[in-house]
């Protein structure tokens, strides 16, 4: 049975390096695919104007284009010049929720993220989303340096 | 520089500004002369009363109106209230569709639009004129009124144009003409034609002069007296800078603070309300008993009930469609899920906000009774109850919570302020989609009716607000009119809507993607 790894990408060096330690299990494990995701930010709950609900779908769209082609593509490709089997996932949510129900829904194994980028204010009092993945999510976990 | 020459310098200056005020005086006289007599046949036409009584026919039309609904689709703001809920936390809400704009965000804003002077003036004026027993018939109003957001918002979203660049424009003037053409009923483009001038009527109006009226009488209030046109053409160019200049961020502060805005808002009336718990039995007696014998208020109960259902349609603007514009935003396969969604509306704006703003000034003991008979005491004019200091408007509310709170006034300034911008923001697109209905969508096209809007802050602000709060409540009652008729066209098919949804759901067949 082939096993499935899920990994999730920020576009900065931390997801390279996400990346570069599941290309290592994958090896490892021999049958094995990857999925690599990307998360958009983002809540239902947030205020906008109304003009910026008219002009929502437009973004959206140009949101997960931006993601596709600067992220999630040269990481496929990268990933089958390598001879691993991968496929790319882009969601808009909460970084750690959306991580954690991709990996479910694509039963995955595990879930391997980066050490967070994130820092600051926000990461003391909220958590960062590694942190948050790490405490809530429904599989293992494996946080790469 | 030497001390004379400063000295005379500043002499100089100071004569030029008394100059200038005086000139500025006088423009403001001219500005509001002009104003009342342009639209004073308009205003008489709207108001006019219903033949052989003081109630004007307007008033009548919108209950009549928010009545049928309530019947004709089964009292569904009630039925469904427990799933309008389930919808706007998102439980029904697809993941894959994550990124769209959500329940929760098409009500914020829409909410953004009404949430504001409504609640804070209106309400005051209200209760002002037709004393407590007004917010009976305001709550009555904004119940029934949740039928009438349902029905036009489910019509918004399923009628909306959806364009190849992925925006989309919705509304009263979208499903006029499209939802007639599909029924092949004639005079739908007629419809969506009135309903276009009124809303961008409307915006001027309502959502932009009297937001611009309101926030100069509050800073002036502050700052002491002043023209209004220096308010107005402060507030001209922050708007301008929104809506023309694409500067987001202000927009976005402006949507951040104020929902924190309302919740401080309702938050405040609660710690009077728990404070002053002895006197809410009172207070509710109070609006009772108003609410059928008007208390000794100007007219009674018809006194009483057309305040109570006049501010209600004011502050929640259900039947007038200008929240379906809002709502025709969300892209869900299901049009009838922001029916439920958008009938939260008028409940929380006016069954929740303005209740507590009118129990609030009941409580605080601003309006003068006679002690002998337990009546209100009426001012010189007699057509309002009298006030402790002789407050009316929004300067009664904020004597009210100045009762329990001593500094709120100010906190409550603020908040008016913040209020009249975030509603003149989304009246400012409410009316560009009038606009764009009407002339074509394009750059030139929209920055005309965008400069149009930002000169009609200037007017507002420097206009009294009589003239301005008539003409603001006409031009949005003239969209009802208009709208109305059409939904009672339309509303068949918001049945089927209802009818299908309400099966699949009871069978199972729509399910809640989270429990």
């Amino acid at each position: 049975m082939t096993t499935r790894l899920v990994v999730g990408l920020d576009g900065h060096a931390s997801g390279e390096r996400a990346l570069d330690f599941a290309v290592t299990q994958a090896r490892l494990i021999g049958d094995c695919d990857l999925v690599v995701a990307y998360v958009i930010e983002w809540s239902p709950f947030s205020f906008h104007s109304a003009e910026e609900n008219a002009q929502r779908h437009r973004r959206r769209e140009e949101e997960i284009s931006t993601v596709m082609s600067r992220v999630i593509d040269p990481a496929v490709n990268k990933l089958e010049k390598l001879g691993i089997k991968a496929t790319g996932v882009v969601r808009h949510g909460d970084v750690a929720d959306t991580l954690n129900a991709i990996a479910k829904q694509q039963k995955a194994a595990q879930i391997i993220v980066a050490r967070s980028s994130e820092g600051g204010f926000s990461s003391r009092i909220f958590g960062s989303s590694t942190f948050n993945l790490v405490k809530g999510a429904d599989l293992p976990v494996t946080v790469v340096q | 520089m030497t001390a004379t020459a400063m000295a005379a310098f500043a002499a100089t200056l100071l004569t030029a500004g008394a100059a200038r005020a005086q000139e500025a005086m006088t423009l403001d006289e001219r500005v509001n002369q002009i104003f009342a007599e342009i639209t004073g046949p308009f205003v008489s036409f709207i108001f006019a009363p219903l033949y052989g009584t003081d109630f004007p026919w307007i008033v009548m039309w919108l209950v009549i109106a928010a009545t049928v609904f309530t019947l004709y689709f089964g009292f569904v703001q009630f039925r469904y209230f427990g799933h309008s809920i389930r919808l706007v936390k998102g439980d029904y809400s697809d993941p894959d569709d994550a990124g769209e704009v959500s329940h929760f965000q098409a009500l914020a804003t829409a909410l953004s639009g009404t949430v504001g002077l409504g609640n804070i003036a209106g309400v005051a004026v209200a209760v002002g004129i037709g004393g407590p027993g007004a917010t009976f018939w305001m709550i009555l109003a904004g119940l029934l009124g949740m039928a009438s957001k349902f029905t036009e918002c489910t019509l918004g979203v399923k009628y909306r144009n959806e364009y190849e660049d992925g925006t989309v424009s919705g509304g009263p003037m979208y499903y006029l003409s499209k939802g007639f053409r599909e029924l092949g009923l004639p005079g739908g483009g007629v419809l969506a034609v009135l309903f276009s001038v009124f809303c961008i009527l409307g915006s001027l109006g309502g959502g932009n002069m009297f937001q611009a009226n309101q926030a100069h009488a509050q800073i002036s209030g502050i700052l002491g007296d002043y023209p209004g046109w220096i308010t107005g053409l402060v507030f001209a160019f922050v708007v301008f800078l929104v809506i023309v200049g694409g500067i987001k961020s202000i927009a976005r502060v402006t949507e951040k603070i104020v929902p924190f805005m309302g919740i401080l808002y309702v938050g405040a009336a609660l710690i009077i309300l728990i404070v002053e718990y002895d006197k809410i039995g009172w207070a509710f007696g109070q609006i009772f008993e108003g609410a059928f014998s008007g208390l000794g208020v100007a007219g009674g109960l018809v006194g009483a009930l057309i305040q109570g259902f006049k501010r209600a349609a004011f502050s929640n603007e259900a039947g007038v469609g200008s929240a379906a514009i809002a709502h025709s935003a969300v892209r869900t396969k299901e049009p009838i899920t922001e029916g439920f969604v958008s009938l939260l509306e008028p409940l929380i704006d006016t069954v929740v906000i303005c209740t507590m703003t009118a129990l609030v000034i009941t409580i605080s003991g601003q309006l003068i009774t006679d002690p002998q008979t337990g009546r209100f005491v009426l001012d010189e004019a007699g057509a309002a109850i009298a006030t402790i200091d002789g407050n009316t408007g929004v300067a009664l509310t904020s004597a009210a919570f100045a009762t329990g709170i001593s500094w709120f006034p100010y906190v409550l300034a603020v908040a008016v302020v913040l209020f009249a911008f975030s509603t003149m923001i989304s009246w400012s697109y409410y009316g560009l989609k009038a606009w764009t209905y009407l002339f074509g969508e394009g750059k030139t096209k929209e920055l005309i009716f965008k400069l149009i809007f930002c000169a009609f802050v200037v007017i507002g602000a420097a206009a009294n607000l009589g003239p301005v709060i008539d003409f603001s409540d006409a031009a949005i009652f003239a969209m009802a009119v208009v709208n109305i008729l059409g939904l009672y066209f339309l509303m068949k098919v918001v049945r089927q809507e209802l009818r299908s949804y309400g099966r699949r759901l009871r069978s199972g067949e729509i399910v809640a993607y989270r429990t």
